[in-house]
């Protein structure tokens, strides 16, 4: 089903929408952004940065977050498009996750959080939709894998069925299932065992779990938060390839700690301080030749 | 960087040590030393009663102990050669517990739900765990003298019965059993609020992060996960119920028959009276009417055995438990 549509996206097509949004400028922050090195290569020595970026899916607009009044993120704004992987990173406190957690409405669930400004899904301005609609197309991996107390395919399954009284039969979900699991990673390591509780794989299947649940239902954007701190370096490893992978078919946002990690995986990257959007550049330009003052500290090591 | 070094001769194995040396008692200080070994006798002399406790029940009760006990009604007989057994106590005993979990488990695990998964307004929220401790720090006699008042209003007369003059009786297995959940629903009330506040926070977020409603949340991922936790509170809250004689004497009437109502098969039965193991060792005891130790003896030693095998089924369930829950996987991270 839609897994055919998000295949047919192919970077050629992108291409050309690609090319539209580089020709325009955005302010964030006062800060005029730039459009992308022309060639991405040579400004990303670590690997080849994204050229599919495709078409704009989420817009905010000057977003900040308040916990009891306080700013935790103050006017944010920014794109994020589908076909690219854009990291947020910063010190601790910064208001990361918080705007990540934001982008679904999971800030919502914070009985003292409050929020202004607007963000747009495809146009569609996000806190006008209801909620539980608005995660399925918006969907999110956590620190800690987390699959549920069910067995390997109903941890996907859960994910596919409906709010509605009846129940999907188990054939009518086993391809979708299949499918997510091997976008995930996952599907040869358990095609025998489906049946098997989730909480008895490794961390690092668990999390490709979490990750097959979260893109089952064919979400525009896929948020992860810290996806890999919990994982040893091998299956950090396997985690980031998915990303990779992944982010032809839909808008990947991750919010890391690890430096390096924005570096492999991200196409953009924004650097969040004290709850500022500071910079937001292509992933080569950033930590090559920073725009900010803080920026640069805080990717030397200074602070952070 | 040890593979660089030379490979030295393999040195013989030495078999493989638990662990090594460690420090010794005796240069612990003298308080030390003083509650380490307090600690050591309060452990073996717990142990030491509860074995007591198992052991001369055991000798006492199987010693008089008769299969023939466990399947004949008692009669009024002032020979105890004729006085009969304690099925019906038996049956009571299973009945309240039955009836007092079945009424109490669905009731502490909505309330436990709701405390914790809704909880506004947060005085109401706070009223009813108040509300719950309160409940749970109530002697038995009380919730019984209170249940008596309550089920003896007109209005409640189809849970006992009416005699004859118009009065409500207000006794009836109904009436206990009511009375008896209370006794359970904090227990297992405070097993699933446990259990509940132990399932991390992002485990919800991820099943909202899937667009999914709070109810299918707390059906689908909270609910399976809190199995165990329910399963403890409940039977730690059943042997509330089988201990119980307060309510018994109170409200069941602790009659030496099960005497139903009427002849409606088991309502007539739950709206009768009747008695439990409790009350019948209390009335076979020294200290009751019938007078009859050994039966006391015997009856005492079933319901030890009740409780030893809810304990054990306790230990059990929480152990099966430990495979498939949340909290446990989250631990074993």
């Amino acid at each position: 089903m839609s897994a055919e549509k998000t295949h047919l996206q192919s970077p050629c097509t992108l291409a050309p929408q690609a090319k539209v949004r580089e020709n325009g400028t955005m302010s964030i922050n006062q800060l005029v952004f730039d459009p992308p090195a022309l060639d991405p290569m040579t400004s990303a020595p670590l690997r080849a940065v994204s050229s599919l970026t495709g078409p704009e899916r989420m817009r905010l607009h000057d977003i900040s977050v308040f916990y009891d009044g306080a700013a935790a993120v103050k006017q944010a704004s920014l794109s994020i498009h589908q076909g690219e992987v854009l990291a947020l990173i910063g010190p601790s406190g910064c208001g990361k996750t918080t705007l990540l957690r934001t982008l679904n409405r999971l800030t919502e669930l914070t009985p003292n959080a409050s929020h202004s400004g607007t963000i747009t899904l495809d146009g569609d301005d996000i806190h006008e939709l209801e909620d539980t609609k608005l995660r399925t197309r918006v969907s999110m991996v956590f620190q800690q894998p987390n699959p549920f107390p069910m067995s390997i395919f109903d941890n996907v399954a859960f994910a596919l069925r409906e709010q509605s009284r009846r129940r999907p039969r188990r054939r009518e979900l086993e391809p979708l299932v299949k499918q997510a699991l091997q976008r995930a990673g996952l599907y040869e390591e358990v095609r025998n065992n489906l049946d098997r509780p989730a909480l008895r794989l490794s961390g690092g299947q668990q999390q490709r779990l979490c990750i097959a649940r979260a893109i089952a239902n064919n979400p525009e954007i896929l948020l992860m938060d810290e996806p890999c701190s919990a994982l040893d370096p091998r299956s950090t490893a396997v985690i980031e390839d998915l990303i990779l992978q992944l982010r032809s078919d839909l808008a990947i946002v991750i919010v890391t700690h690890n430096l390096q990690q924005a570096r492999r995986v991200a196409d953009r990257v924004a650097f969040m301080y004290l709850g500022d959007l500071v910079e937001l550049g292509d992933a080569g330009q950033l930590f090559e030749a920073p725009r900010e003052e803080r920026t640069r500290e805080y990717i030397a090591g200074a602070f952070g | 960087m040890a593979a660089t070094e030379p490979r030295s001769a393999p040195t013989p194995v030495a078999p493989p040590r638990r662990r090594g040396r460690r420090s010794s008692v005796r240069g612990w200080r003298r308080t030390d030393q003083l509650i380490f070994a307090l600690a050591w006798l309060a452990g073996l002399g717990l142990c030491l009663v509860a074995g007591a406790i198992v052991i001369f029940l055991a000798i006492e009760g199987l010693q008089y102990l008769d299969p023939k006990l466990l399947v004949t009604s008692p009669s009024p007989a002032v020979n105890q050669a004729h006085s009969g057994g304690f099925l019906d106590p038996l049956i009571g005993t299973m009945t309240m517990a039955l009836l007092g979990t079945l009424i109490a488990t669905p009731l502490a695990v909505l309330t436990a739900v709701w405390v914790v998964e809704y909880g506004r307004p947060r005085w109401l929220a706070a009223v009813v765990e108040t509300s719950i401790e309160m409940i749970a720090g109530t002697p038995d006699i009380v919730i019984a003298i209170f249940g008596l008042a309550f089920f003896q209003i007109g209005i409640l007369a189809p849970f006992s019965f009416r005699a004859s003059g118009g009065g409500v009786y207000g006794r009836s297995f109904l009436a206990a059993g009511i009375m008896m959940s209370l006794l359970a629903l904090p227990l297992t009330y405070t097993a699933t609020r446990n259990g509940l506040r132990a399932i991390p926070r992002h485990m919800r977020e991820a099943s909202f992060a899937l667009g999914k409603t709070r109810a299918a949340t707390i059906r689908r991922v909270l609910m399976p996960s809190l199995r165990p936790d329910i399963a403890t509170g409940a039977t730690l809250g059943l042997g509330r119920i089988v201990g119980s004689t307060a309510i018994i004497v109170l409200l069941l009437g602790a009659t030496l028959q099960n005497s139903p109502q009427n002849s409606v098969p088991l309502l007539g039965f739950l709206r009768g009276t009747g008695s439990t193991l409790t009350s019948y060792i209390f009335f076979n005891s020294p200290a009751g009417e019938g007078n009859a130790p050994q039966k006391a003896y015997a009856a005492a030693f079933v319901l030890l055995l009740i409780v030893l095998v809810l304990n054990w089924a306790v230990a059990r369930i929480s152990r099966i438990g430990a495979g498939s829950s949340l909290n446990s996987g989250r631990m074993a991270r």
